[in-house]
């Protein structure tokens, strides 16, 4: 198995969509510390961290322009197209070119060709993440000159985790699709449009609540255990998407000082104080998140290897 | 050639959903063999192949590859058998020797003894001059050279070569036969499919036919000869110069004359040996004026026609 990973990642570094990914990346990177030098300050301010002792250094990833965190933001539309475009060709480029019989009658087992190709590349996307986080970590560093805490650290560290297996949920679909589909035109296709749907669609342009309100209409007069029911309902059909799953973990993740995941009553929010979660907190708030994430890629890939493993070889 | 058996099948089958496509199929493939799969396409050649490789599960049946059970251990038979594929592929942005490189990886040859084996078997194919050439630039021909480089990197005991020739033109096709029949010199069995009967008989020790899943006739070439031609071994054509319908009855009375059959200047004559010499001093006894005259031994094609005629 370690000599088809070695031979993906060789292809994957010498192939143009790499670079070109790569430079999508640091474009992100670009734009996130452009959009830092202008806004880090009322950011900053806004948000009190300076005078709550927080946490500026992750401010150089959330700074926003013009009310967008640009860097996650660029990150959670990059990402997925990133780990789209590493598998969408993984089995059927082989099936079509002739060279997977070939492989086959040579001593690995089959499963050793699709994992092989998923580690591939799960190692690439964590380089260019790693990569692109570092950059953007140092030269944020020169510009600031606050370095960072350990527990700033920490979460950037969990925050490229996180990314890196959002990349591989999208990754293991269009490898599903590059076993079940013989062109790789209609490998290419259909898990872009379930991105477009999944992050659009609902993160962007709001289906969730869209939904919600088909489904339980409210209105201004609805009494306050409807209008929470409603909220909470909202929240589930949003949760459906992994799209939306990734913006609430980065974001609780990297703001620390984040007001929660859900429906805040205002009763609730008087006691609320301005303090940031700690740690242990954030990870405690986006745990089902996580496990959530990692879950839904397991069964990607893990549908994809049945397929493959149960898939007749012969190319006609 | 010895008795040992590199390929031994007991009633192989493989059903995809209600239709059968390889039906009790018995055959065996000794070692130091070149045998030859006839059989039109569609026949179960491939189906077949992938079965003996443990690609594809048959449905009941056993088989043994070098003593191993595909379905069971097909690692160790990937170990020592090389199988070209019939639109074999290759990595077309790597060049031959990568590619090559990467197949000797997976089968965990160590790196120098890789390198030796590659400009090996790669001066075997003629291929030196392009073995830093990407394999997207390849011709038909270079690419089945670098498939038959490729089956032969692990050294292999057998090989099994499927359509090896299909799309090549006449002079890579010699070239491609001629290496295929010099593999048992170097102890490896080979297996080859196709549908190409003049290809099969030039080089293949045994053939057997398959039409619809089944093994129609199994044996060496001389055997099968004798048996589908019932005794007219040689067909001679006689063409003189004008018609002589007296010339047909001289020449039927010659001893081991079979069948005349008379079609104005040229006559086909059927007969079990070699008659040319009587045949020729009749027609000059005679008097009539030979133009020329043919003698076509049997051929496959024979075999396979008529065959093919009774299903």
């Amino acid at each position: 198995m370690i000599a088809i990973i070695r031979k993906e990642l060789a292809d994957y570094f010498n192939s143009v969509r790499f670079l070109v990914l790569f430079l999508l990346l640091l474009v992100a990177g670009g734009g996130g510390l452009y959009a830092a030098s202008h806004g880090i300050r009322t950011a900053l301010q806004e948000s009190d961290a300076v005078t709550q002792g927080g946490f500026i250094f992750l401010a150089l990833f959330t700074s926003s322009w013009g009310g967008i965190p640009v860097f996650t933001m660029i990150i959670a539309i990059i990402i997925p197209i990133t780990g789209i475009v590493l598998g969408f060709d993984a089995i059927n480029s082989e099936r079509s070119g002739g060279t997977l019989s070939r492989l086959l009658a040579q001593p690995v087992y089959r499963d050793s060709v699709i994992n092989g190709k998923f580690l591939a590349g799960i190692i690439s996307m964590s380089l260019m993440v790693g990569t692109t986080l570092l950059l953007v970590a140092g030269f944020g560093l020169r510009m600031i000159g606050v370095p960072p805490t350990s527990d700033e650290i920490i979460r950037l560290f969990i925050y490229g985790l996180l990314t890196v297996v959002y990349g591989a949920f999208w990754m293991g679909l269009a490898m599903l699709f590059s076993v079940i589909f013989r062109r790789a035109a209609g490998s290419l296709l259909i898990p872009i449009v379930i991105f477009l749907i999944i992050y659009f669609f609902w993160v962007f342009l709001g289906f969730g609540q869209a939904i919600a309100n088909a489904v339980a209409p409210i209105s201004a007069e609805s009494d306050i255990a409807t209008q929470i029911q409603q909220a909470g309902m909202q929240q589930t059909i949003r949760s459906l998407s992994p799209s939306f799953l990734f913006q609430e973990a980065y974001l609780v993740l990297l703001i620390p000082i984040w007001k929660g995941i859900g429906a805040i009553t205002y009763s609730d929010l008087s006691y609320m104080l301005a303090n940031p979660l700690s740690l242990g907190q954030s990870l405690l708030a986006i745990w089902p998140h996580i496990v959530s994430l990692v879950s839904l890629s397991a069964i990607c890939f893990g549908i994809s290897y049945i397929i493959f493993m149960k898939q007749e070889i012969r190319a006609t | 050639m010895t008795d040992t058996l590199a390929i031994d099948t007991k009633d192989l089958t493989k059903n995809y959903g209600k239709v059968t496509v390889v039906d009790h199929l018995n055959f065996h493939v000794r070692d130091n063999e070149v045998f030859g799969l006839l059989g039109p396409n569609g026949a179960g050649k491939t189906t077949t192949i992938l079965m003996l490789l443990g690609l594809t599960e048959p449905a009941s049946g056993t088989i043994r590859v070098c003593d191993f059970n595909p379905s069971r251990e097909p690692l160790k038979i990937k170990r020592i058998v090389g199988y070209l594929p019939e639109a074999v592929g290759f990595y077309d942005d790597l060049t031959a020797r990568e590619n090559l490189r990467f197949i000797a990886d997976l089968n965990n040859i160590s790196a120098p003894e890789t390198e030796r084996r590659i400009d090996e078997v790669l001066e075997m194919m003629g291929l030196t001059e392009e073995r830093d050439m990407v394999t997207g630039k390849f011709s038909r021909g270079m690419r089945q050279r670098l498939g038959i480089a490729d089956v032969l990197i692990k050294q292999p005991k057998l090989v099994i070569l499927d359509e090896p020739t299909s799309g090549l033109d006449p002079a890579g096709i010699n070239q491609l036969l001629d290496i295929i029949a010099g593999l048992p010199k170097m102890g490896t069995t080979v297996l080859l499919s196709s549908h190409q009967l003049y290809q099969v008989q030039r080089v293949c020790h045994s053939v057997g036919i398959l039409s619809r899943g089944k093994m129609v006739i199994e044996g060496t070439i001389d055997e099968l000869g004798r048996e589908a031609m019932a005794g007219g071994r040689y067909i001679i054509e006689v063409e003189t110069a004008e018609p002589n319908s007296e010339l047909v009855d001289i020449i039927q009375k010659i001893k081991g004359v079979e069948k005349v059959e008379s079609d104005g200047t040229t006559l086909k004559i059927s007969t079990d040996s070699d008659l040319r010499s009587q045949i020729s001093k009749a027609v000059i006894d005679k008097g009539a004026l030979l133009v020329q005259m043919k003698a076509h031994e049997f051929s496959l094609d024979d075999i396979y026609m008529k065959y093919f005629k009774e299903n």
